[in-house]
């Protein structure tokens, strides 16, 4: 394994982490509008209030990675995706905005529109991120000069606009589930609703996106095959290991099948921790296959295989890569401790109190 | 001026980055206070500086926000904007905007929760802690984007290699080298202060206008006095600081400085201008200026024979008056400052600085001073360093995405255009909001004494 591979890793663990964290406050974003009265949505965003800047970071840190450690990589996608990316700032900018201003003001109008803008804002961001993935799946047009050569419009296709709201039910469902762990009494009763109706959503979604996939990336599937199909790439890593790597697959497979099951049983029993846990898993799972698929390509080109970026060329230098490596090793322990600190400080049934949003 | 990719793009990396910047020093400015005000609360215990600090919280906190609203953009604006830049520099500078993350953001998202919400939940201790934790995490994440943007400036510890698809990068040699390039240190003491500063001044601004109204008094002499001190002291620090920069720019970057000071023509002798104008065209500076300061400021020596814009191709020279400009307008308020907390302090020693009203009047009115001072500094280095992204290696010219279409960046620039402006008035309105709520006030008994104690202090204090 080399420091290649190590950071393809490390930043697919910031994407996990992020989808996880942020993942839950879109989704709660996303269902502000059904609360009833001022205090109910006042409940809503104080729920993610201590924690979502935290969960942002994991995004901010992302870029920042991707940026040292594949630069290339950074710069064709961000390029590529120009307005779809700014869109999903902006959604950004309105939801990180509207959680302190909403409160300053008593006014109904005030209140509201901030209330727009905090809904809009996660749903849209959940959207293009969908978006944004299924691109990846789908392959860009990279010419040999690394650039995006395609459209604004080329990004949507039915594919990704299924990807799309695909991610926007996941998001929803997982922060639902965040919700039941977050309130009580009635609200709680409704969130657990939430959560049971889009789960089903979710379960069809799923199903659609899994089968859209095969169909236009039947590749993915040689991972599957205990060496059965010809691997899509020449990587050592996966060319050697086929077994095991299908051993790991269909682990995650497994992991995931069970994962899923799990949130429904656990939502029934009032077990929200576990079901909390279990979509959380389910993400990791998602995003793992993916990146198992994808592997070692970073981007794929749809122009000619040997225009792809991959790790290998489009990565900073190996001294870069392994200096890098040190302060991320020296770094993430801290970042971990700082997480589980704040979420275990701020655990527990929201309150309402003089400091709230 | 046509509209092109490149020219788009300045404008908005330009328009999004000042943006950003009005934020970061009011953020690490207040959060000096606040460790200075919970500081006292600690080790006091007295009521009053307890709500000293939880109005400055309120204040930190809105300000806060949108500083991480518009950081975020900024963030991903050298990969949308400039693609080719980030190819090219990707192996230095990605390597402390990641640290800047992993180090500084956690740090500061992390403690920030507690900051706001833990007044009632933790131990007074862990409070402070967080706050000051907060404050050194908003302190280094300045310090790897100066020091990322102090490569550009003075790169060193780099080789240029082409990789296999043709294209040519910077890689680093030694990072800690990169990192401590010759402008970093004293770029970040720069801008650090220069954030004390406009911090310090909101807090004088806001107190000066409550002894105006003579209401929240206990509140606000107190704050003013800290605030006024930790102005005073910066205000000192930032021209000898300033100095430092202009030493290394000239070392590094001679047509930077011979801009600043519009110095065509080699020669010993040169002068300081204390304002002035340069006419590009018939390549000439008028004004006041000081004979033979410049020369003496660099090296001691009014012989020293300083490098003018001759010597540099015309395509080689920054926008020469618009920098000229945007430093003297630096210098000059950086004079100004010193000059307005000397007056705070003569009359704050004499009694007078809370009733005089004319004094109060400047001290509200002063806070656009730092701001305009930052704001002026950055784009003095950022527009001095053209033609250059990286200086002498990468044009800006050849910096954008080509990717890109006019019509793409056209429409997000409207569209920051039209949400900066939406952000920026409801900042106003919900700071003025809080100015206007003002502090808590003490519970009654507590206050009643207090008020006559207060009274008293105030009445021998006044006469
Ligand atoms: C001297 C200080 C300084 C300077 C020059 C900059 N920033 Fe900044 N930035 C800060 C000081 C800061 C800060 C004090 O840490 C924040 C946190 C809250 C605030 O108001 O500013 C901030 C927030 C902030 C965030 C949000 C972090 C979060 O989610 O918590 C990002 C992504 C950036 N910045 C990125 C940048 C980039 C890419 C810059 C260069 C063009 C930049 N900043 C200039
Ligand atoms: C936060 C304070 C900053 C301000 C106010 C600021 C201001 C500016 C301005 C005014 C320009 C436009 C110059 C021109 O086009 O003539 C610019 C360009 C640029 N700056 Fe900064 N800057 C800041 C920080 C930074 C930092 C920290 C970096 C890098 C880490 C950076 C990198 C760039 C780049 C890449 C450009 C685009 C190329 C160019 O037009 O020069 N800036 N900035
Ligand atoms: C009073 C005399 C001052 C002098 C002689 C001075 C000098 C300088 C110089 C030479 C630079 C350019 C450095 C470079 O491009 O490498 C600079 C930049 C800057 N200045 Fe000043 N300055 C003064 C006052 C101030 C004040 C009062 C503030 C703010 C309150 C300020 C804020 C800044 C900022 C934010 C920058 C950009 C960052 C940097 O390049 O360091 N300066 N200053």
């Amino acid at each position: 394994m080399d420091y290649n591979v190590v950071w393809f890793l490390i930043v697919g663990f910031l994407l996990v982490g992020y989808a996880i964290l942020d993942g839950f406050d879109l989704g709660v974003g996303a269902w502000h509008f059904l609360g009833k009265t001022d205090h109910e949505r006042r409940i809503l965003m104080n729920s993610i209030g201590p924690v979502w800047d935290g969960n942002e970071v994991w995004l901010v840190t992302a870029g920042g990675a991707l940026f040292a450690a594949f630069p290339d990589v950074y710069a064709t996608a961000f390029s590529g995706f120009y307005l779809p990316f700014m869109f999903l700032l902006f959604a950004l900018i309105f939801r990180a905005v509207s959680i302190e201003f909403r409160s300053k003001e008593e006014s109904k109008t005030w209140r509201n529109f901030w209330d727009w803008c905090f809904s809009l804002g996660s749903i849209v961001a959940a959207l293009l991120f969908g978006i944004a993935i299924g691109n990846v799946i789908v392959g860009f047009e990279i010419g040999s000069d690394k650039e995006y050569q395609g459209a604004f419009l080329d990004l949507v296709s039915p594919y990704t606009v299924l990807t799309g709201i695909f991610n926007v039910i996941m998001f929803m469902m997982h922060g639902a589930i965040y919700l039941t762990l977050k309130t009580e009494g009635d609200l709680q009763k409704r969130a657990k609703k939430w959560a049971s109706k889009t789960y089903f959503v979710f379960l069809i979604l799923y199903a659609f996106v899994t089968a859209f996939t095969i169909f236009i990336r039947p590749e993915m599937l040689a991972n599957f095959s205990f060496g059965m199909m010809e691997p899509s790439t020449n990587h050592p890593l996966i060319i050697n290991h086929q077994i095991f790597i299908s051993v790991v697959a269909w682990s995650i497979v497994l992991l995931n099948a069970l994962a899923i099951l799990n949130i429904l049983r656990a939502l029934t029993k009032n077990k929200f921790l576990q079901a909390f846990v279990s979509s959380a898993l389910m993400m990791a799972a998602i995003i793992l296959f993916f990146a198992l698929g994808l592997f070692p390509n970073m981007m794929v080109s749809t122009l000619s295989p040997d225009f792809s970026l991959d790790i290998y060329n489009s990565s900073s230098s190996d001294y870069t890569l392994k200096t890098m490596f040190v302060l991320a090793l020296i770094g993430m322990p801290f970042v971990i401790a700082y997480t589980t600190i704040i979420y275990w400080s701020y655990r527990g049934v929201t309150k309402i109190d003089e400091q709230s949003y | 001026m046509e509209y092109t990719v490149e020219f788009l793009s300045r404008l908005q990396f330009a328009a999004t980055a000042m943006f950003h910047y009005i934020f970061p020093p009011f953020s690490i400015g207040l959060g000096l206070i606040l460790v200075i005000f919970e500081s006292y609360y600690f080790i006091t215990k007295d009521k009053v500086y307890e709500n000293i600090t939880r109005f400055w919280i309120k204040i930190f906190a809105a300000n806060f926000s949108v500083g991480v609203a518009s950081g975020i953009v900024l963030e991903f604006e050298f990969g949308t904007n400039w693609a080719t830049y980030s190819r090219f520099v990707g192996d230095v500078f990605g390597s402390p905007l990641a640290a800047e993350g992993i180090f500084a953001f956690f740090l500061e998202s992390g403690f920030l929760a507690i900051l706001l919400f833990g007044w009632n939940k933790v131990k007074p201790w862990v409070h402070l802690f967080a706050t000051f934790m907060v404050f050194i995490g908003s302190m280094m994440s300045g310090f790897w984007i100066v020091a990322a943007n102090s490569w550009q400036q003075t790169p060193v510890a780099y080789e240029v290699i082409t990789d296999a698809s043709g294209i040519t990068k910077a890689v680093i040699t030694d990072f800690w080298e990169m990192v401590f390039n010759p402008s970093t240190p004293s770029r970040f003491s720069h801008t650090i202060i220069g954030a004390f500063l406009q911090g310090s001044f909101l807090v004088l601004s806001i107190s000066a206008y409550y002894l105006y109204k003579k209401i929240h008094l206990e509140f606000a002499t107190r704050s003013f006095t800290i605030a006024l001190g930790v102005a005073f002291v910066s205000a000192l620090a930032q021209p000898l600081l300033g100095h430092e920069s202009a030493k290394v720019a000239y070392e590094y970057q001679p047509a930077k400085m011979a801009a600043f000071e519009g110095l065509y023509e080699t020669k010993d002798n040169a002068p300081l201008y204390l304002f002035g104008w340069v006419d590009e065209e018939a390549e000439q500076t008028k004004g006041i200026a000081i004979p033979g300061m410049l020369s003496y400021l660099l090296n001691w020596d009014n012989d020293f024979v300083v490098k003018g814009l001759n010597e540099f191709p015309e395509e080689e020279r920054p926008p020469v008056n618009a920098v000229f400009q945007s430093y003297h307008l630096m210098v000059a308020i950086g004079m100004g400052l010193i000059l307005i907390t000397f007056l705070g302090l003569l009359l704050l020693y004499k009694k007078t600085v809370f009733r005089k009203k004319w004094i109060l009047w400047i001290f509200m009115l002063s806070v656009f001073l730092p701001v305009f001072a930052n704001q002026a500094g950055w784009i003095s280095a950022e527009r001095g360093r053209q033609p250059y992204t990286v200086y002498g290696l990468l044009k800006t010219s050849e910096s954008y995405s080509k990717s890109l279409v006019e019509s793409e960046v056209l429409t997000s620039l409207i569209l920051f255009f039209l949400i900066y402006g939406l952000l920026f008035f409801t900042w106003l309105f919900v700071l003025n909001k809080e100015i206007q709520h003002g502090p808590e006030t003490l519970n009654p008994e507590d206050n009643l004494y207090r008020q006559r104690k207060l009274r008293i202090n105030l009445l021998k204090f006044l006469k």
